[in-house]
């Protein structure tokens, strides 16, 4: 491959970024291969020494950040045509609520899942409460000369104790779970904002 | 190596390949080949860094019928070699703690 076409490929990689991030982009890899051609290095071998140009695509947009991205999405462009502009006005009462609702159902499972899991550590808590509670009771109760209701009732506290100590690593489990979703999650959206702007 | 530290490793090295006199980004990477090997789009991102936080100037100047960008150093960036130093003394005194057991070890 030589210059020009590794210079072409990159912009037609790079092409939905922001235009001035381009120009830059392009202009540092063309000084960085002139650069090496003059150090006697001949133009095909100083544009493989710039490296895979997919992999170095892809570097450079995750270099970029998601705000960033979003903002030129957003932007509209200037190329819009005018029947597409005409059509997205019409269209706006179908796909906007449509696209509110799937927001919303993504949302709304979202936060079913965190309430599960907020569920799971109030229960944590109940059980390490009870505990304690029974435990406390059970020595009232045996000071007090009710020695079998005593037994009984720091038995049960024990028991909770146990439960609370089992439950401990299934909340966490499910915490940092819903953790590692969230942020899979974050990384899908910014990539798929990615693909769209390259198709 | 831990990426946070690696990236404070970077800026420094690349501020110092130009601290001497001003460099491009060619030259910058042959500078540091015998010590580290940096890619050129890493490269370019930490040159950006360093332009955005004020610790290099960028200009641009013809050669030999081309147009080719120089980086030159600003105070900031001269201020932030020397704290690397001053940091890296406190590192190393860190690091004599973290392997003192391995001596005791041996």
């Amino acid at each position: 491959m030589n210059k020009q076409e590794f210079l072409e490929q990159l912009r037609k990689g790079l092409s939905g970024l922001p235009e001035d991030d381009i120009g830059e982009r392009l202009t540092f890899y063309r000084e960085m291969i002139d650069d090496r051609m003059e150090d006697g290095i001949p133009e095909e071998e100083a544009v493989g020494e710039i490296g895979s140009i997919d992999e170095l695509i892809s570097q450079i947009i995750s270099d970029i950040p998601l705000t960033k991205l979003v903002k030129e999405k957003i932007t509209p462009k200037k190329n819009l045509k005018v029947w597409e502009i005409v059509l997205l006005a019409l269209g706006s009462p179908i796909w906007l609520s449509l696209l509110i609702a799937a927001a919303s159902v993504v949302l709304a499972i979202y936060a079913v899942l965190l309430a599960i899991i907020i569920g799971w550590w109030a229960i944590q808590i109940a059980l390490c409460a009870c505990a304690v509670g029974g435990i406390a009771a059970g020595i009232v109760f045996v000071c007090g000369g009710n020695g079998f209701t005593g037994i009984a009732v720091s038995g049960a506290g024990i028991v909770c104790a146990g439960l609370s100590v089992f439950t401990f690593f299934g909340c966490r489990a499910a915490t940092k779970g819903i953790l590692i979703l969230t942020k899979k999650f974050a990384i899908r959206i910014k990539n798929c904002l990615i693909k769209k702007e390259e198709a | 190596m831990d990426v946070q530290l690696k990236r404070g490793l970077l800026d420094v090295c690349v501020l110092a390949a130009i601290k001497s006199e001003d460099s491009y980004g060619y030259k910058i990477i042959k500078d540091m080949k015998p010590y580290l090997e940096l890619s050129e789009s890493t490269l370019y991102t930490i040159l950006k860094r360093l332009e955005i936080s004020k610790m290099l100037t960028v200009c641009t100047a013809e050669h030999d019928g081309r147009l080719r960008k120089y980086y030159h150093i600003t105070a900031d960036g001269i201020k932030r070699i020397e704290d690397f130093k001053n940091e890296w003394k406190e590192i190393m005194s860190i690091y004599r703690f973290v392997t003192k057991e391995d001596e005791g070890d041996e």
